[in-house]
């Protein structure tokens, strides 16, 4: 299984290196989410308390969600999930491979949004590198794994490009809290590892029970 | 419709007639005075919001796992009546915490899991409504995701802090406000059950007539 996950993570990263489509118009259009609320919210060089780790978030969710449906509206123009469906490869790998290719792109982008928030936000977010990859990572694939299962679900589906950030956000709530919240701790002066702990731990809980249901949902849903 | 229909259609009326003649005879509650009045409402709409998404979740995961059209049907009259019951929690609850609080809306644990529920029927009833053909097996993985946030929902709030008071209040209310909150509750129980008979048998005669239908169009 994983191997068939790997060759689909690889096929899906050369057409990405080739065409770098997804991952300019993703970068783009986070970056200029970021600035948008640097314009809204920085006054005189003055950002509000916590903003930005909420701003952080937000312009990640914003760019997967764009990457997610980029991805899979590549795969519907020229039938080719249909293909992957009909091969004889495991439904639960093909999720896996495609999870795989988003968490790429998004944690490309966070590469750049990271520094680029704390930059605009005078925020202290590379002081603890570490918890923040932690939170930063689990997040992702919190977000990424409900997102994967929805945009291939939906791809047969009517006006499926309204319909994925409709169903996506509310369900992926408790992801952005723990998200927010875990990183507003990190940006306090005096560091509680607790805090942090906790968030993590609940990113991790997250993590488990969303991949496991959307391994065991991904064949029913995508059978006719 | 099965033959209990008709009568407990009129008896849920009857309840709901007498419903303000029965609160309003109740004790009056010696800090909240009168707002306290729209817990007797509240509630009841509030646990059959909870009963219906846990009937909507149950219904989608049978759906899932079997593929019969039955559990999808329930599953489609469940989360309308989450929405409908989600929405008269949602603004009898503000009213009372304007009072009680001192502000229409503290996102704590329960007001914020509750508020999230009821968005996720929301995009659940989109989906069917927008998704076109083979929405229904989304809409049911949609219903699982759903089901499964709420506990997440609810550690993560509650790690800040909860006002909300605990539903173990509620043994230990005298009879004279206890009374009336059970009798709200037999009466909103009761709605539910049959707004959700009345709303599948729709469906069932619906799926009744795109059969007959198709069936036409492969003789013609």
């Amino acid at each position: 299984m994983m191997r068939v996950a790997w060759l689909i993570l690889r096929k899906d990263l050369t057409v990405e290196v080739r065409s770098r489509e997804i991952a300019y118009t993703t970068l783009f259009f986070a970056v200029s989410c970021v600035l948008v609320f640097a314009f809204a919210l920085v006054r005189e060089g003055r950002a509000p308390e916590d903003g930005a780790a909420g701003i952080l978030w937000i312009a990640v969710m914003f760019a997967g969600n764009l990457a997610l449906g980029r991805t899979f509206e590549r795969e519907r123009q020229s039938e080719t999930l249909r293909a992957l469906l009909l091969g004889p490869a495991p439904r639960p790998a093909v999720y896996v491979g495609k999870l795989l290719g988003i968490l790429a792109l998004l944690f490309g982008a966070e590469l750049v949004l990271v520094p680029l928030v704390a930059l605009l936000f005078q925020a202290r977010l590379l002081a603890h590198p570490f918890w923040l990859a932690g939170i930063l990572a689990t997040g992702t694939i919190g977000f990424a794994a409900v997102g994967t299962l929805f945009a291939a679900m939906l791809i047969r589906a009517r006006s499926r490009d309204v319909l994925l950030p409709v169903l996506l956000y509310p369900v992926t709530v408790p992801v952005i809290i723990a998200g927010v919240r875990g990183t507003a701790a990190l940006l306090q002066p005096e560091l509680d590892g607790g805090i942090v702990r906790f968030w993590l731990a609940l990113l991790v809980c997250f993590d488990v029970v969303f991949v496991t249901l959307a391994l065991w949902t991904f064949e029913p849903v995508m059978t006719d | 419709m099965p033959r209990w229909f008709s009568p407990a259609a009129i008896a849920c009326g009857v309840l709901f007639a007498a419903s303000p003649f029965v609160i309003a005879n109740a004790p009056f509650e010696s800090d909240l005075g009168l707002v306290q009045k729209i817990f007797y409402y509240h509630m009841p709409s509030a646990w059959m919001f909870l009963i219906a998404s846990m009937v909507c979740g149950v219904a989608s995961v049978r759906f899932l796992a079997t593929g019969n059209y039955r559990h999808d049907r329930t599953a489609l009259a469940a989360g309308e009546l989450i929405v409908l019951f989600g929405l008269l929690t949602l603004v009898t609850g503000p009213l009372w915490a304007r009072r009680s609080w001192g502000t229409f809306w503290v996102w704590d644990a329960r007001t914020t899991a509750s508020l999230v529920s009821w968005m996720i029927a929301c995009a659940y009833l989109i989906l069917r409504r927008y998704g076109g053909p083979g929405s229904e097996k989304l809409a049911a993985g949609l219903a699982l995701f759903g089901m499964a946030n709420v506990p997440f929902i609810y550690i993560s709030v509650n790690y800040w802090r909860t006002i909300h008071p605990p539903t173990s209040v509620v043994p230990t209310l005298p009879f004279s406000l206890g009374f009336p909150l059970w009798y709200c509750v037999i009466a909103f129980l009761l709605l539910f059950v049959l707004l959700l008979k009345l709303r599948v048998r729709v469906e069932e005669q619906q799926a009744r007539v795109d059969a007959l239908y198709l069936a036409l169009d492969e003789r013609s």
